[in-house]
């Protein structure tokens, strides 16, 4: 499919963008395989929908290692875990000193009383070896408090160049198999990186894992560059560029590098994002200074547009199922969200509160629309039902803007922008409940996140 | 209409007029204190200075305010004598709206004075658009007394095309 892109226009982009693209190759070949059955319905379960949440105590004794070069590795997968964990603010680990028992394999029987006795409530144990650059992670959850498995025996293997994936990946099921809410750590983050002064700041294409480690840029300072959107399968990026001296839409396939333009496209091209099929975009274009929504067709160049007025349409977002598209326009009068059918039609206002509303994004759930507030001199980042009823506020700032999901739909990360002569943006992340706003400690400003789905 | 237009003509006559006698709207200061007295009313500062090459904005407004009709009509003449084919207008937004929202506000804004100057007899092919959004704003505090210099279209001339 991209093979004919680079020859016809292989303009100046080719030579500077395949130096990036030769370190963007992030598919590692994983194995996962079960040792035993999975089938143990969990006794302990973390509601992470409402309520104020007590941290749970995990024990995370060391992995157990046969020699020093694996106890290293091991060593560096539990620290990668242990602040996934963390981070989520719903675990805290029980701190080595206090550990009763030893643990020497991963299949000996668990002395309940010792981990309760130093109120664990969960424990992790692992056993990890490096074989021939190799590295193969074996490991169990136990629910002390209930006494058994919360899941049996899983088994990943990978290059040992993957540490921070396998680690990703076993804070995943730990997470998901505690909480029963779908994973989302082994994912990356494309994103603006920013550096220098307000009035003339360079920005550059960057990707990075979502806890901030491994960041690759895609692109030079030259252009400007906005607003990163992945594709459904996470190995391509559609992105605006000033490259050519305005704004234009363009495609990158993380894979092999190759940039795809859509010279067929008239205007000024921005806010683009895929299909949920990743066969189509939808982005804006601007013609004589009015602002629509249109589809592109990547496969046939079948171009539509699907609304047609002189008010300003933009920032269109799928729903999951591909049959609606929300979007934010100010026919009304001033900016607010609407949804339409996926092939245009009649749109429908579902922003109804004070202020105005901006870059709605349907939640990879279907069930939720997250969105930009703008309301008395403050922003927010906001979450509402896909009929617009039950609007919550989660944030407030000076500039929160630009809200893209975690594939399970619980978490949200968005750009948080500071006031003044030295303001900049910096990326957060906040749980869809309202709870637990960090921010993604980065060496420079960073803007504009889109959160990839689960890396295969 | 047609007496708006005899009238706009009228004023744009006597701008020019008027220019060409005192050396700009300093000229009656004298001279000797004139900082534009040497510049050459061909030359971009000329344009940029002392016709001015900005139109401000209101608030998510595109509208051109009746204050700055008469800069861009001495925009437009200055174009047309000198013979520019090429002017870019930049099209720009303060920090208080979202990126994408930015982006068409200052398209709406370029064109704004595009329209306005292809009214005024500006050939429609020798003038582009483009929008910056929140990408560049000009002045950098977060306060109104900013944000009102932000809400700018520019009109930019290309040197080498005259």
């Amino acid at each position: 499919m991209y093979i004919n892109y680079k020859k016809k226009y292989n303009r100046r982009y080719s030579t500077t963008l395949n130096l990036y693209s030769l370190v963007v190759l992030f598919l590692v070949f994983f194995q996962c395989s079960l040792v035993f059955s999975q089938e143990n319905v969990p006794e302990l379960d973390i509601d992470v929908t409402e309520g104020v949440v007590e941290p749970i105590p995990i024990a995370f004794p060391n992995f157990i290692t046969t020699d020093f070069s694996s106890s290293i590795i091991a060593n560096e997968i539990s620290k990668v875990v242990k602040n996934d964990l963390l981070k989520t603010a719903l675990f805290r680990i029980v701190p080595q000193g206090s550990y009763i028992s030893d643990v020497t394999s991963i299949d000996s029987p668990v002395r309940f009383a010792d981990w309760r006795a130093i109120n664990s409530d969960l424990l992790v144990v692992g056993d990890v070896s490096v074989v021939n650059e190799t590295i193969t992670i074996k490991f169990r959850l136990w629910d002390v408090v209930g006494q058994n498995e919360i899941f049996k025996g899983v088994q990943f293997k990978g290059p040992s160049n993957s540490i921070r994936r396998i680690a990703h990946k076993v804070s995943d099921l730990i997470y998901s198999g505690v909480t029963g809410e779908g994973k989302y750590f082994d994912t990356r983050i494309a994103f603006i990186s920013e550096r220098g002064p307000k009035n003339n700041r360079t920005k550059r294409l960057a990707i990075m894992d979502q806890d901030g480690a491994n960041l690759t840029f895609l692109t030079d300072s030259e252009s400007i560059v906005l607003a990163p959107r992945f594709s459904p399968d996470s190995r391509n990026i559609l992105y605006t560029s000033y490259e050519t001296g305005k704004p234009r839409v363009y495609l990158m396939n993380l894979i092999n590098g190759n940039l795809r333009s859509f010279p067929e496209l008239p205007g000024m091209t921005f806010a683009p994002r895929f299909s949920p099929d990743g066969m189509k975009i939808i982005l804006s274009i601007t013609e004589n200074g009015n602002t629509d929504i249109y589809t592109l067709n990547l496969e046939n160049n079948l171009k539509k547009r699907l609304t047609k007025n002189v008010a300003i349409d933009t920032a269109p977002s799928y729903s999951p199922d591909g049959k609606f598209i929300v979007f934010e326009s100010d026919r009304g009068g001033n900016q607010q969200i609407y949804v339409m059918p996926s092939e245009g039609g009649k749109a429908k206002r579902i922003s109804f509160g004070k202020g105005r509303y901006g870059t709605p994004v349907w939640s990879p759930r279907g069930d939720m629309i997250a969105f930009t507030k703008m309301y008395k001199g403050n922003f927010h980042i906001g979450v509402m039902r896909k009929d617009g009823s039950q609007e919550r506020l989660l944030t407030k700032a000076f500039i929160d803007e630009g809200p893209t999901w975690a594939p399970n739909g619980r978490i949200l990360m968005f750009f948080r922008e500071t006031s003044g002569v030295n303001g900049a943006p910096s990326l957060h992340t906040i749980e869809v409940t309202g709870r637990n706003l960090r921010k993604i400690e980065l060496s420079s400003f960073a803007s504009d996140p889109s959160w990839s789905s689960l890396l295969k | 209409m047609n007496y708006q237009k005899i009238m706009m003509s009228v004023l744009i006559l006597f701008t020019v007029t008027n220019c060409s006698e005192t050396n700009g709207i300093f000229g009656k200061t004298g001279s000797g204190s004139d900082p534009f007295a040497n510049i050459s009313q061909t030359s971009l500062e000329y344009f940029s200075n002392e016709i001015g090459d900005t139109v401000l904005f209101k608030v998510n407004q595109s509208v051109i305010e009746p204050d700055y009709r008469e800069t861009l009509n001495s925009q437009a003449e200055w174009i047309k004598e000198n013979s520019i084919t090429s002017v870019t207008i930049e099209g720009h937004a303060d920090e208080q709206g979202t990126r994408e929202y930015n982006l068409a506000l200052g398209a709406r804004r370029a064109t704004a004075v595009r329209n306005y100057l292809v009214s005024k007899g500006v050939s429609e092919s020798n003038l582009s658009v483009v929008t910056y959004g929140k990408e560049r704003p000009l002045r950098i505090c977060s306060e109104e007394s900013c944000w009102s210099k932000n809400r700018r279209a520019i009109t930019i001339i290309d040197v080498s095309s005259s």
